[in-house]
């Protein structure tokens, strides 16, 4: 591990550089040499070579096996096949190893400057830079200060980085002050799995080389211990990363609509080829319809936002029949409620049922019947959170089983293919299609709550507001009470909640209840409307939390003030 | 438009053999199942339901068809009362007797088409879910429809007997919850006198199950019986057989096609259902995207349609390759009446589509002539299952394979009957051929057939050979006795050859020579475009897709979706200038399994200002573009609705991620 000697100083920043990297960058110049000059076709085998140097044995073995599979399949090398079978599953599935956490800043400088890019090379080399924004070049470190090590991302896997020129060149750059440091370092530590490397701030540290000749012998032994460093990177289950947060960035948070507002002016990239894409697809329409009229059922797969390709297949071919659009991406989207416009709506049924059960077998008598109707269904992403149970996706699989319903759906998520076992995949009766379309998921992740972006929470204190309005003056107190509370005690992360006897002293004390029956009854009454939450602490104690953030929160007090 | 007719009436054809197929198996098992309901009484007294074990084989996807055509069966021979229930139904035992006498009075009410007013409201307040209920609906039912027989002689109920038995199904009995089978096993045991029940399992995996499910105390109520179904592999030979290997069907497999189908069974599922719809999706993708595939019917009708085939679809023709290949080896002046007249195109298809015919109808019947020989080798060279065969035949002209060899050498070596027995079986194969070219043949075998038996009866009658033994005592001299063991030596080799062993060669020669003569690849003919289906790799995509891996080449390799030369990159790294997932997901492939999102954010900015030509000055601050911000933000939130990463609450502002390594 590293010595702590150059943080003595700030304006020297300790840059690590893991052996991993040194390795990485050396095996890299002997990669891309034999890699040159290769067809697409041959670069798994050459992957293959590759792996038999770096490798333990039992791994290849592995490769292989997997390769005899292929071939079993079907698929020789030479086969025509779409873009996606050259990739082996040995890339797709792999071990994870130890990872330094500066490795992200550290590939982001090196993609910043990849190779055709005319401008990189004078910003990573622009000394007056460095010094005129120092504090963005210790954040840039600031990951690579921590110095621990990271899990995931196999080696063999991550795909290298050719060296840039400007790569070297800055490498002769510093290279005077860093074999300095180096020596008396290696002395040191020369078994210790990293290297530590003083340089002068700098934002693009990370891709600069090390000495090669002093280094290479070091990587030799540590090829062996790579298995055991897969384990230690697995033993704890502690994950360092570094600490900054978004606040400091003093960065606002974007709000739903001022996102969609900036990525509405933000230009498409490569419109011209997506479209090329979607054009490919689109020609298909024909083909999917006899396929679907033909009793099998269709699913798109691939990267890229297949609404549009989705709507536009309705649009065109769709018009003039019966048709039922579901938006499975619609957070509260059930399987109830496609039944009930299936019902209602397509059949033209007056009437509820006990359970989606008993629906699913209306319907499907109603389809059987002589002269049913037909239905064509469209899902878009059925592996949404909400369709992706197993009993929903029963149900579906049975409502697509019936001859005169047809149903054309899209997946998105890696492991979407698990939710379905032989049996629903034979009721589904799937013909794969990829439609990668590149295009991006506008409406899909407008209502993932994403972490960036700021919870409004409106929807939140409406309810809020909506439910203590029917009740009485005291149990509006009551909740006062709690909420006050809580928000005073907002600033301590362990805080438990209110516990009961409190608070049953606090609402006595404020005339609001004049026994605990009444304040129970009132809690329960909280309780049904999902108001607050009660839980029992480690000495059974019961604590009552209100489930909502401290924001919203402060607006209903607001709020609850102006009424008053 | 005709294509979808004759389309659906393939499939029709196919769900037929299949349905034949078990059909007739479950005759089988069901005829030995009426004997055992016959001795009823006898069961009653040792209050035990009989059960039937139906072990069905880890192909579930293909029981529901067995189960439809069993309940189906039963309907008609057996009684009218059937039940079927599966696991996912009944997570109670009050559901499954609810579920149980549903469909019951249900199916009752369908079976008799006179509907008493009383009796349709038992049947809709179902209420009361009991045992003694149903005993009581029984009762009614039994009593109803014996004075039914007696005074109308209905010929639909005299087909069951006098009291029906009520057949209760359990489809899938791995799946049921313990407690509740127990429990249903033991209240009706209680209930056999009144109600003559029997029950029938299904089950995927091996009877052992029944008694792991069960305790003693519930599984000696029941008394059980195995049924074994066909095997799927059986099944899937059975299938091939109907299908592939008849001229009935105009449309073929090719080799590599047949071999997808094949492996996907193999490899992923055991289930025929699937290697059916595999062959759905061939016909369909064949007459889609083949022009040529207008004359793939049967021969009568082809060749009505070579005439009226425009000038564009002879085009088509004589752009095939294997017509080229014929065009090529004709003569001259043939040749450019081929390319140019259509009428002699048209007159030429015809005669090469009946050779076509021909080809097909020798190669199955010499085909099955063959497997009868090197299904009875030792080890198998070519293969136990006659698909083994055939794709071997498909794939190259198999008698220059190694494996042919081999087994042509073991035939050699075959004793005498079952050289006979095969010969026999021959005879029959090619008898029962509607070409009638092999008369030859047929002649030609029976000869060795009666050779055989003369041979046998010729094998008695002659003496042992003449020992040599003595000549040699007399002559000592040194050189002579040399060239006389040479000389011995010689004659022994060739004389070794007995009557028999000539015969055998003979019979494995010609067998030989048939299998040069018919068995010649398929794309070795002209025109097999028309009927042969090649293209394996749509089959595999669309079939046996793999999502993961298409994800996993767009984010890392965006140009093969992509083609923009900015996009171009070699060595596996992604230039700057690719789409905003593709280079949040490479950042993010660098991370451990937390991300902390401020580093990402900024190590994004940087990236996306490097590709755009920014320089990094004007954005010195520390303060990040808004639009480069809603770009992360977009981007990141892809990554978590494609299921890289999730929010995490172990520390503020991180991501966990959720993949390993790769992708």
């Amino acid at each position: 591990m590293s010595q702590p000697e150059g943080k003595s100083s700030r304006a020297l920043e300790v840059k690590f550089v893991p052996d991993e990297d040194v390795l990485k960058h050396i095996a890299d110049d002997a990669g891309i040499k034999v890699r040159k000059d290769k067809s697409q076709l041959a670069v798994s085998v050459k992957k293959l070579v590759k792996k038999l140097e770096n490798i333990s044995d039992d791994e290849v073995q592995e490769i292989l096996e997997e390769d005899d599979y292929v071939a079993a399949l079907g698929i020789s090398a030479q086969d025509p096949m779409g873009n996606g079978s050259s990739v082996s599953g040995g890339e797709v599935y792999s071990f994870q190893t130890p990872k330094s956490s500066s490795k992200m800043a550290e590939l982001a400088s090196e993609l910043a400057q990849a190779p055709g890019q005319s401008v990189a090379p004078c910003h990573s080399e622009c000394p007056e830079k460095t010094a005129k924004t120092p504090q963005s070049s210790s954040k840039f470190c600031g990951a690579s200060k921590k110095r621990e090590f990271v899990s995931t991302t196999p080696y063999r896997l991550r795909k290298r980085l050719a060296a840039p020129d400007p790569c070297l060149e800055s490498e002769s750059e510093y290279s005077a002050s860093c074999s300095e440091e180096e020596d008396e370092e290696n002395q040191k530590e020369v078994s210790s799995v990293l290297s530590d490397q003083k340089t002068p701030a700098k934002t693009k540290a990370a891709s600069l080389p090390p000495p090669r000749n002093t280094l290479a012998k070091k990587n030799e032994d540590k090829m062996s211990n790579l298995v055991e460093e897969y384990f230690e990177a697995h033993s704890s289950s502690k994950v360092l990363t570094s600490d900054r947060t978004l606040q400091k960035l003093r960065k606002r948070r974007l709000n739903q609509q001022t996102l969609h507002d900036l990525l509405k002016e933000a230009p498409l990239a490569y419109a011209a080829e997506i479209k090329e894409l979607n054009q490919q697809h689109e020609s298909l329409f024909s083909k999917w319809m006899l396929q679907l009229r033909l009793g099998f059922n269709i699913v798109l797969y691939g990267l890229g936002s297949k609404r549009d390709l989705l709507e536009k297949f309705r649009t065109s071919v769709l018009q003039d029949s019966l048709h039922l659009v579901v938006n499975g991406y619609f957070p509260s989207i059930t399987v109830k409620s496609i039944l009930n416009s299936i019902t209602e709506e397509v059949l033209d049924h007056i009437g509820t049922f006990r359970s989606p059960l008993d629906q699913l077998e209306f319907i499907m008598k109603r389809f059987k019947e002589d002269s049913p109707v037909e239905l064509y269904v469209l899902i878009h992403n059925l592996d949404s959170q909400m369709l992706r149970g197993e009993r929903s996706q029963q149900i579906l699989a049975q409502l697509s089983s019936l001859p005169t319903i047809y149903l054309i759906a899209s997946i998105d998520h890696i492991n979407a293919p698990l939710m379905w076992d032989q049996a629903k995949l034979s009721l589904f009766n799937w013909l794969w299609y990829e439609t990668t379309t590149f295009s991006p998921y506008v409406e899909e992740t407008s209502y993932e709550n994403s972490l960036l972006v700021q919870q409004s929470g409106s929807l939140a204190l409406s309810s809020l507001t909506h439910v203590l309005h029917s009740l009485t003056l005291n149990a509006r107190g009551i909740f006062r009470l709690l909420a006050q509370y809580q928000l005073e005690n907002k600033d301590n992360p362990s805080y438990p909640g209110l516990s009961f006897q409190d608070f049953y002293q606090q609402c006595r004390e404020a005339f609001l209840v004049n026994s605990d029956l009444t304040l129970r009854a009132q809690l329960t009454e909280f309780r049904d409307h999902k108001l607050i939450r009660t839980k029992r602490g480690a000495d059974g104690v019961e604590y009552l939390l209100i489930p909502v953030d401290d924001s919203t929160l402060t607006d209903f007090l607001e709020k609850e003030d102006e009424d008053v | 438009k005709s294509l979808r007719v004759y389309l659906q009436q393939i499939q029709e054809d196919l769900n037929k053999q299949l349905f034949d197929n078990l059909v007739s198996f479950l005759r089988k098992s069901h005829s030995e199942f009426q004997e055992k309901t016959t001795e009823w009484t006898c069961r009653m007294k040792a209050r035990e339901i009989p059960t039937a074990a139906l072990v069905l084989g880890v192909n579930v996807t293909d029981h529901d068809l067995t189960f439809r055509s069993l309940s189906e069966v039963l309907q008609n021979t057996v009684t009218p009362y059937i039940a079927f229930l599966e696991a996912k139904d009944c997570p109670g035992i009050k559901n499954l007797m609810q579920k149980l006498m549903g469909q019951l009075m249900n199916c009752n009410i369908d079976v008799d088409s006179l509907e008493d007013e009383d009796y349709v409201q038992v049947s809709q307040n179902r209420v009361r879910c009991s045992m003694t209920s149903l005993i009581n609906w029984y009762e009614n039912v039994t009593k109803k429809t014996d004075s039914e027989t007696a005074s109308k002689k209905r010929t639909s109920s005299s087909q069951h007997w006098q009291s029906p038995p009520v057949v209760v199904i359990f489809k899938d009995m791995e799946s049921f919850t313990t407690k509740v089978l127990q429990d249903f096993i033991v209240i009706s045991s209680q209930h056999i006198h009144e109600l003559p029940l029997v029950l029938i399992f299904g089950i995927a995996t091996s009877p052992m199950i029944v008694h792991s499910l069960l305790p003693h105390s519930v599984s000696s109520l029941l008394c059980v019986e195995l049924f074994q179904s066909l095997s799927c592999k059986e099944h899937l030979s059975t299938v091939i057989d109907k299908l592939l290997l008849t001229t009935h069907f105009p449309f073929k497999l090719g080799v590599k096609v047949l071999q997808v189908l094949i492996n996907i069974f193999l490899y992923h599922d055991f289930s025929v259902q699937n290697f059916i719809k595999g062959f759905q999706l061939c016909v369909m993708e064949h007459f889609f995207s083949q022009p040529v595939s207008v004359l793939c019917c049967q021969l009568e009708d082809a060749k009505k349609r070579v005439n009226p085939l425009s000038h564009e679809q002879c085009e088509n023709i004589r752009r095939l390759p294997s017509f080229r290949r014929y065009v090529e080896s004709q003569a001259s002046e043939k040749q450019i009446a081929l390319l140019t007249e259509d009428n002699f195109l048209k007159e030429t298809i015809q005669k090469l589509l009946e050779d076509l015919n021909v080809y097909h109808e020798n190669y199955i019947s010499v085909l099955r002539c063959l497997h009868v020989f090197t299904s009875s080798l030792p080890k198998y060279p070519l293969g136990k299952q006659i698909r083994e065969l055939h794709c071997a035949c498909l794939e190259n002209q198999v008698w220059e394979t190694k494996e042919y060899e081999s087994s042509l050498q073991l035939a050699r070596m075959l004793n005498k009957s079952d050289l006979e027995t095969m010969l026999q079986q021959c005879v029959e194969i090619f008898v029962s051929s509607p070409e009638n070219e092999f008369d030859k043949t047929v002649k030609k075998l029976k000869e060795f057939l009666t050779q055989f038996q003369k041979l046998e009866d010729a094998f008695q009658e002659r003496d042992v050979s003449v020992p040599s033994q003595k000549e040699l005592q007399k002559k000592t001299d040194l050189y002579h006795l040399q060239k006389t063991l040479l000389e011995l030596k010689e004659s022994r080799r060739s004389k070794k050859l007995t009557k028999f062993e000539m015969l055998r060669f003979e019979v494995v020669d010609y067998i030989d020579s048939l299998v040069r003569n018919y068995l010649v690849p398929a794309d070795h003919k002209t025109l097999h475009e028309i009927v042969y289906f090649n293209t394996a790799s749509v089959l595999r995509e669309h079939l046996n897709a793999a999502p993961r891996i298409a994800l996993h080449t767009a984010l890392n390799n965006p140009y093969s979706y992509l083609k923009n030369q900015a996009l171009k990159s070699d060595g596996g790294s992604i230039s700057n200038k690719a789409p905003d997932i593709c280079i949040v997901y490479k950042l993010h492939l660098e991370c451990g399994r937390l991300i902390n999102l401020v580093d990402w954010l900024e190590a994004f900015s940087t990236v996306v200002m490097a590709g755009e030509g920014l320089n990094a000055d004007t954005a010195s601050s520390d303060q990040v573009d808004d639009v480069i911000h809603a770009r992360f933000i977009r981007a990141v939130s892809e990554l978590e609705l494609l299921g890289f990463i999730k929010p995490s609450k172990q520390k503020t502002d991180h991501v966990a991620r959720l993949t390993w390594g790769g992708c």
